[in-house]
């Protein structure tokens, strides 16, 4: 074995998964998974770990990975993590645990992220039970929201005995992973059920249907139902859109619209009534790893489909596994490019999107070089379908509707970083709500911080 | 799961139900709307709340078998469950914030279309535990689809019936019979309020301006979440960009970008659909909606 390479792992043919929704990558097998384990040096003061937000106790699931005792290795990330075969599927690892992999100075760093995917894996094909609690506090604490954040602070106050329910908006739990992130990235069914299930079955209550700021609210769930503390982790899901003239015009939707419609709705399968169009050609307008699930998508509908962004592919945000990806699928990239308007033909739906050549500047304080508009450079591009996502910023349903609960002038909820403590005693929050659009793994570590002080602070009334 | 604890069928093709919502019943409020789901697989649909009783937990809504959601609705019965009730969504009419001494000052006018009258009802029913009178213009294309007539009349102070064939009431459409009480009854009016077909809503609107009376309008567009998470929803409202499912559904008919909202709402019109539709309204329906009559045959599913 050569220590400095990784072992492959297989991937659907791209010109065969670029028809289907099934996942890309396949995972490792037993054998394969020992493989790697058996790469990890096993460092004394393993840097992995202080880069991993919830500080997984990685060399210890990668050494019982390697003596196969896969069942001891769900349980070490179990202390940790309540859903590793999410993470381990859509981590930025590179940015992360991998990115301060040792082996990755001169080589490869360790498959961390797919050999926890593939123990997050194992044991639910397993059914390894990780239900184990503390004794039960008759203690009430109210979660709003079922994304990575909401469910990562419920399934941790829930392990320290707490008598916990989540109030989700939507009809299904699981917020972006969902609605948001694809079959073919993140299975719903296999994946996203049974780790949601896991918290389920540490006694977590879940009330979907409960918009909170509507159905509910804050200052009752507080006064009326007994709730002692409450964490929100209700996510950034308003869109943006651009402000260009046409942008009303049919066949222009956000990002989160046609992600929702095809993975919370299931429009694209038959047998499911919500409908979904797509045209023959799509642009998608921005460069993050929404853009890619948007455009890898639109793709497996069946159109050519063009990702459009006014920077150039060094600063595209989205992680460098998903442009491969995308690029691999055949995803045509539309570089230093900006829409200005959206032209509609005499029905009023889209036939082109009226788009500038950009340039970069010199970076500016923050480092980051500005694009600029190359004068002249206007050109129409033939397009019958634009999907916007240029990010998304929290709705304000839940700061309108709750007394004392501060929020910055990006509608942001103000929140300690270390606690997630707001503004409101007994209130926390956690996650996009707080930070704005970010990633999965951040928003566990805000709940599970968030957990922690949830239990401090119940635990130092009683005294 | 939320248990259909009374359904009804009202007149032909539309049904009234009531829902066992807790949550919802508690606050839900005058031109709030909820979301409803029958199974796994179905699709989400909004429909505006046409009653709430706190007391009993239970919603009230009304709904017209217009396409693949509605029929499937219409097919649950008493006693069964539906998969999906949410809300309620969006916010409640401007007026429940208002001073209710000077609300009595004010003459009010409802103008409902075809099942646009459930989502009037309530409204009415509110102004009249409040102590004050308004009127309400109720079209229907004819007599047998006329619905709530004798609910609206137990809580407006007049009720004017229109019908398009002039089998009941007035004949004519509700923007007719608008005119015809301000130009010969003497009738004057502060407020307007008018829900029903967006084909109706616009002409409504229409007709209100020339007299500078202010009217809102309850905007029924292509609706996925619900929340405020998706956007397609919007609406143009004075040059901006709306969602209608946060920032409405009621808006300033006079500033509304009508035309858009009719391309819009008709985005995902199937083929399906449209098919069902001629076969069930014939001929009348496209001639109908040429003339801006408030029929209420597309009315139902927002």
């Amino acid at each position: 074995m050569n220590r400095m390479k990784r072992t492959p792992i297989s991937e659907q043919d791209p010109k065969v998964r670029a028809k289907n929704f099934e996942e890309v990558c396949l995972g490792y097998t037993e054998e394969e998974a020992v493989l790697e384990a058996s790469r990890c040096l096993q460092c004394k003061n393993p840097l992995c770990v202080g880069a991993c937000p919830v500080m997984i106790y990685i060399p210890k699931f990668i050494e019982q990975v390697k003596n196969r005792e896969f069942e001891e290795a769900a349980k070490t990330i179990a202390k940790y993590s309540s859903l590793p075969a999410v993470c381990g599927r859509v981590c930025p690892q590179e940015s992360q645990c991998e990115g301060k992999c040792i082996l990755g100075i001169k080589g490869e760093p360790v498959a961390i992220g797919k050999l926890e995917r593939f123990v997050g894996d194992w044991s639910r094909e397993n059914n390894v039970n990780l239900s184990e609690t503390e004794p039960k506090k008759d203690k009430k604490i109210a979660v709003i929201g079922s994304g990575p954040a909401g469910l990562t602070c419920a399934g941790d106050l829930a392990k320290k005995g707490y008598d916990v329910t989540i109030f989700e908006a939507l009809h299904e739990t699981g917020g972006v992973l969902v609605y948001g992130i694809p079959e073919f990235r993140l299975p719903k069914e296999t994946v996203v059920k049974s780790e949601i299930e896991n918290i389920k079955k540490l006694g977590v209550k879940i009330e979907t249907n409960v918009i909170v700021g509507r159905t509910a609210n804050i200052d009752k769930l507080m006064e009326e139902e007994g709730f002692e503390a409450v964490f929100i982790g209700s996510g950034a899901g308003l869109p943006k859109f651009m402000g260009i003239p046409g942008e009303n015009s049919n066949g222009v939707l956000s990002a989160n619209e046609f992600l929702t419609r095809v993975n919370l709705m299931k429009a694209y399968r038959d047998d499911y009534a919500t409908p979904v169009k797509i045209g023959k050609k799509v642009a998608v307008v921005g460069g993050g790893n929404v853009a890619m699930d948007a455009a890898r998508t639109a793709l497996r509908l069946g159109a050519e489909t063009h990702i459009v962004y006014r920077r150039s592919e060094e600063e595209l945000p989205a992680r460098v596994e998903e442009v491969h990806h995308a690029k691999e699928e055949g995803i045509i990239l539309d570089l230093l490019t900006n829409p200005t308007e959206i032209i509609a033909d005499e029905k009023g739906w889209v036939k082109g999107m009226k788009c500038v050549r950009m340039e970069l500047g010199e970076p500016d304080a923050s480092g980051r070089r500005s694009p600029r508009v190359i004068e002249g450079s206007e050109f129409i591009m033939d397009v019958d379908t634009v999907i916007m996502s240029l990010g998304t910023s929290p709705n304000p349903l839940i700061s309108s509707t709750t007394k004392g609960l501060d929020v910055n002038k990006w509608g942001c909820i103000v929140a300690e970083t270390a606690t997630g403590k707001t503004s409101k005693n007994g209130v926390y929050a956690g996650g996009d709500a707080v930070t704005g659009a970010a990633t999965v793994i951040l928003a566990m570590e805000a709940g599970k911080k968030a957990a922690k002080a949830i239990d401090e602070f119940l635990s130092s009334k009683d005294n | 799961m939320f248990k259909i604890a009374k359904k009804k069928l009202l007149v032909p093709n539309i049904y009234l139900m009531d829902i066992e919502a807790p949550r919802v019943a508690k606050s839900a409020k005058p031109g709030q709307f909820i979301i409803i789901k029958t199974d796994e697989r179905g699709e989400r649909v909004p429909l505006t709340i046409c009653d709430y009783d706190e007391k009993k937990g239970t919603v009230t809504i009304v709904f017209q078998t217009v396409g693949r959601s509605t029929i499937d609705l219409a097919r649950y019965e008493e006693g069964e469950y539906v998969q999906d009730f949410v809300g309620p969504l969006g916010r409640p009419s401007e007026f429940i914030d208002e001073n209710i001494e000077e609300l009595k000052d004010k003459n009010v006018l409802f103008i409902s279309g075809g099942v646009g009258a459930a989502p009037v009802y309530p409204q009415v029913k509110w102004f009249h535990k409040n102590g004050i009178k308004v009127d309400v213009i109720m079209g229907t294309r004819t007599k047998d689809l006329l619905i709530l007539e004798e609910e609206m009349k137990a809580v407006a102070e007049n009720v004017y019936v229109t019908t398009d064939d002039g089998s009941y009431g007035f004949k004519g459409l509700v923007t007719e019979k608008f005119k015809d009480l301000v130009d010969n009854e003497g009738k004057k009016y502060d407020y307007v309020v008018a829900i029903g077909p967006i084909v109706m809503m616009k002409f409504a609107a229409l007709a209100t301006k020339p007299y500078g009376i202010k009217t809102i309008v309850s905007m029924n567009p292509l609706m996925v979440d619900g929340t405020g998470m998706c956007g397609a929803c919007r609406v143009t409202v004075g040059n901006r960009t709306k969602f209608a499912c946060v920032d409405g559904p009621e808006f300033d008919g006079h500033l509304i970008d009508f035309d858009e909202a009719i391309r819009r709402q008709a985005m995902y019109k199937s083929e399906e659909g449209r098919d069902a539709l001629k076969a069930e309204e014939g001929h009348i329906e496209i001639e109908h909606h040429k003339n801006g009559g408030g029929c209420g045959c597309c009315g139902g599913d927002r």
